[in-house]
C-alpha cells in the first residue's frame, strides 16, 4: 500500500498545478510509472480514484509504463531492469527506493554498481489538462 | 515532467513540533552518536520523538541504537517501527548490512523519495542524522522542510571548526535557524571553540568531554544512557 502515499502525492502535485493554471475542472493526468520501482497499478488506480478531490471528479488518470534503462558509468552498457531476475526481499527494497538498485544490481558487463538511471525510475506526472476558469 | 513526490512532504512534516537537522562540516565528530542520544534522551523526557538516519552510505545510528530486526509498517505509505520509544528510519530496512554506493543525485531521490511516504505522524521533535558536509542532503532538506533548524557538532580540531565556519555561513545567509554548536570530544579546558562560535553570532550549546566509555556502550541503550557523554547530551538538549 506504498502506492498509496505515491498517489496523495501525485494528487497534490496535480491540484498544485491545477491551481497555478487556473483550471477549474481536471479532465486528464497523465503518470508515468517506471518499472525500476515496480508499482503495482491497479492499487495505485484505486488509491487515486478514493483520493480525487471535487476538481478531479471527471478525471481519467491516464498511466503509462516506461522500461528502466540503466547505464553503467565505468564501461558504458546500457541495459533494461528485470524484476524477474531479482528475489522477492531485494523487489520489494528496489520498490520503496528504488536507488536502493545500486545496492544490489551490478553492470551485467563489468560488474559495477556505478550506474545511471536513465528513465523508468518513479512516478513522473506528464500532464495536467483540464478546463480554465472564465474571467468574468 | 513534474516529480510529484515534492508535493507531499509539506503534508508528512505537518504533525511533527521541531525538525533538528544535527550535522556537521566534517565527518568523525560523534554527529551520529549526539543525535542518537539525543533522541533517545528526549524521548525519555517524554517526548514523541522520531529519528531519521539520512546518512545514507554510511548509516551508524542503528549501531548505536542496536536496532535490528524491526521493518516499517506498510500503512498508505511506510510507517517507523518504535524502538526505545523513538519512531526509528533508517535505509538500512532496505539495504541491510550491504553497501549502498550513491551518487549525489541518487542520495537526493532517495531522501525525496523515503520524506515523501514515510508517515511520522505526531511527532515532538523529529531528529535527523545528516551526512557530513555540505552536500545534497543538506541542501535538499534546506529546500523542502520549511521549518529545519540545524544543531551542528564540531570537535575542538581547528580543522573540523574551519568547516562549522562554512556551514553557519550558508546557513544564515539563506536565513535557516542554527539553534547552536555542541563541541564534542573535548580534551582540555580550553574555550577556543566556545569563543569562535560565539564570533559567529551562534549560540553554544555546550561541551562534552572525550569519553572512553561510550565506545563500550555501543548498541546497548541503557549503558549508552549512563555514561558521561548522555549526561552532557542531556544538558544539552534541555538548552534546544
Amino acid at each position: 500500500m506504498h502506492e498509496w502515499a505515491l498517489a496523495e502525492a501525485v494528487i497534490a502535485a496535480a491540484s498544485e498545478i491545477a491551481r497555478k493554471e487556473g483550471l477549474k475542472e481536471v479532465r486528464e493526468v497523465e503518470i508515468k510509472v517506471g518499472e525500476l520501482q515496480q508499482i503495482e497499478l491497479d492499487i495505485l488506480e484505486f488509491a487515486l480514484s478514493q483520493l480525487k478531490p471535487a476538481k478531479f471528479k471527471h478525471t481519467k488518470f491516464s498511466i503509462e509504463v516506461a522500461k528502466a534503462e540503466l547505464k553503467c558509468r565505468v564501461c558504458g552498457h546500457k541495459w533494461f531492469f528485470k524484476k524477474e531476475k531479482l528475489d522477492e526481499s531485494t523487489a520489494e527494497a528496489i520498490h520503496f527506493i528504488p536507488e536502493i538498485a545500486h545496492t544490489y544490481i551490478k553492470c551485467p558487463k563489468c560488474g559495477s554498481p556505478d550506474f545511471e538511471i536513465l528513465q523508468g525510475r518513479g512516478v513522473w506526472l506528464e500532464s495536467v489538462k483540464g478546463v480554465k476558469q472564465s474571467n468574468g | 515532467m513534474v516529480d510529484p513526490r515534492t508535493s507531499i512532504i509539506d503534508e508528512r512534516m505537518r504533525g511533527i513540533g521541531r525538525i533538528i537537522a544535527v550535522s556537521s562540516g566534517k565527518g568523525g565528530v560523534g554527529k551520529s552518536l549526539v543525535a542518537a542520544t539525543l533522541a533517545l534522551t528526549l524521548a525519555k523526557k517524554g517526548y514523541k520523538v522520531g529519528l531519521f538516519d539520512l546518512d545514507f552510505t554510511s548509516p551508524s545510528t542503528h549501531i548505536i541504537l542496536g536496532i535490528e530486526g524491526v521493518k516499517p509498517k506498510e500503512e498508505k505509505g511506510i510507517v517507523p517501527p518504535i524502538v526505545h520509544g523513538i519512531k526509528y528510519m533508517s535505509i538500512i530496512y532496505y539495504s541491510g548490512e550491504y553497501v549502498s554506493p550513491l551518487r549525489g543525485a541518487d542520495v537526493s531521490n532517495a531522501l525525496i523519495e523515503l520524506l515523501s511516504i514515510t508517515r511520522w505522524e505526531r511527532l515532538d521533535f523529529l531528529v535527523m542524522d545528516m551526512p557530513p558536509g555540505i552536500g545534497d542532503a543538506t541542501l535538499d532538506l534546506i529546500r523542502l522542510i520549511r521549518n529545519i533548524e540545524f544543531l551542528i557538532v564540531t570537535t575542538p580540531a581547528q580543522l573540523a571548526f574551519e568547516t562549522v565556519r562554512k556551514l553557519v555561513s550558508l546557513l544564515k545567509e539563506l536565513k535557516i535557524p542554527v539553534i547552536g554548536v555542541v563541541e564534542n570530544m573535548r580534551m582540555n579546558n580550553s574555550k577556543t571553540i566556545q569563543q569562535q562560535t560565539m564570533k559567529l553570532g551562534v549560540e553554544f550549546l555546550g561541551e562534552i568531554p572525550y569519553d572512553p566509555k561510550v565506545e563500550e556502550a555501543i548498541g546497548n541503550t541503557n549503558k549508552l544512557l549512563g555514561t558521561t557523554f548522555a549526561k552532557k547530551v542531556e544538558q544539552i538538549a534541555s538548552k534546544i
